[in-house]
């Protein structure tokens, strides 16, 4: 009982507490390159989830193997390959998301939430609670990613998921999907979030 | 003339930074300070032309005519750890005390996005040659450099500043961020 509520937190974590975009900046490339529309920032959050948790499962298994002085080279070579699956199967099933997502697929593999937690969780802890880490912070990412995309979307576009809730020709705040919105749009939800978090804790 | 404009575009319109959204972690983490930014910044500057050397000359002659093409990302992660290690012992030796400054980040260059990005664009550009493809390079860092250092001087005003709570530390960095992507936006159309 006590180590499932355990891996409860383990997974909640990832999503409130430690949320890898909001409270430790981490992967923050991503997180502003791809997200001016909700979609291309759902297909970054899940090809980063793949890859973490691809990572963490393997770290996690190995990890006695690896000998510390050249665990973090290991590290990325892991998760380099994981990187390489991910750039072949979506160049080869989904080439529009390839496309629009460009060169930051490859740069999944410099992502330091990855790298991250291969070195503080999947390195220390059973293949069960790695998993649940990857998972809960693998969504965290996600979620961040949309809700960041989503919010560009609806303002610099006026649409969500490529539904147009306003005519072609509505004056949209063009900003939002242009690079500077990326930062003031973050800068903003950043800001929610911590309102958020204070009021709740 | 073509590397002129090769140089306009990366440090200006194409800023690295703030309009490709490449090295942000750095950009956030070691700019509270002008100095240490600016040895960041010289790190960079090591590591990213030196990277780029080495990863086009072994895609050019290795992987290509061998049909390796695909393990292009692991060959290149690799190539620049073992140089950031090689620049590590070299700093350590020669400037302890920008060693010192330095400290936690230079490791974390492995997994700064923009070396290995550049190392990835400037196999892609228009009829390519080795040399300006680390001219390349060179402009981009100086592009880093030059938003990194602003960045620094900014914050460090910034401190002295009354802030909302909710505000202050990250959102606030983030907005400056955007303010300056957008004074940079004003240089679209320039080349």
């Amino acid at each position: 009982m006590a180590d499932k509520l355990n891996q409860k937190e383990n997974f909640l974590k990832g999503i409130i507490k430690d949320n890898p975009v909001f409270v430790m900046l981490l992967g923050m490339c991503p997180t502003l390159g791809v997200t001016s529309t909700a979609f291309n920032g759902l297909g970054m959050g899940i090809a980063t989830l793949f890859v973490l948790l691809m990572s963490n499962i393997v770290v996690s298994i190995i990890k006695k193997q690896i000998p510390s002085k050249v665990r973090i080279p290991a590290f990325i070579i892991i998760i380099a390959s994981f990187v390489t699956i991910v750039e072949m199967v979506l160049e080869a099933y989904i080439p529009f998301l390839f496309e629009q997502l460009g060169i930051f697929i490859p740069l999944i593999v410099v992502n330091c939430l990855i790298l991250g937690r291969a070195e503080a969780f999947a390195s220390k802890n059973n293949i069960v609670s790695s998993i649940v880490d990857a998972l809960g912070m693998g969504i965290g990412f996600t979620i961040a990613l949309t809700l960041l995309g989503a919010g560009r979307e609806i303002l610099g576009s006026g649409s969500l998921f490529d539904f147009r809730f306003v005519s072609e020709d509505a004056n949209t705040f063009i900003l939002f999907i242009l690079p500077p919105g990326a930062f003031i749009a973050l800068a903003y939800l950043t800001y929610l979030f911590n309102r958020f978090t204070a009021k709740t804790n | 003339m073509e590397f002129i404009l090769i140089l306009i575009a990366a440090v200006f319109v194409n800023n690295i930074v703030l309009s490709q959204f490449l090295g942000i972690c750095p950009f956030f983490g070691v700019s509270n300070k002008v100095s240490t930014s600016v040895g960041m910044s010289g790190a960079v500057l090591f590591v990213m032309t030196l990277a780029t050397l080495a990863t086009y000359l072994l895609y050019e002659f290795v992987l290509v005519p061998s049909g390796l093409d695909y393990l292009r990302t692991i060959t290149f992660i690799l190539v620049i750890a073992s140089l950031v290690q090689m620049v590590e012992i070299v700093l350590k030796k020669v400037s302890p005390p920008l060693y010192q400054a330095l400290g936690v980040f230079l490791p974390l260059i492995t997994t700064n996005c923009a070396v290995l990005g550049v190392a990835i664009l400037a196999l892609g550009m228009e009829d390519g040659s080795l040399l300006k493809a680390v001219f390349f390079a060179v402009a981009n860092s100086v592009g880093f450099a030059l938003a990194l250092i602003v960045f620094a001087s900014i914050r460090e005003r910034l401190e002295l500043v009354d802030l909302p709570k909710g505000m202050q530390g990250v959102p606030i960095n983030l907005l400056v961020a955007g303010l300056l992507s957008l004074a940079f936006l004003g240089f679209t159309g320039l080349v």
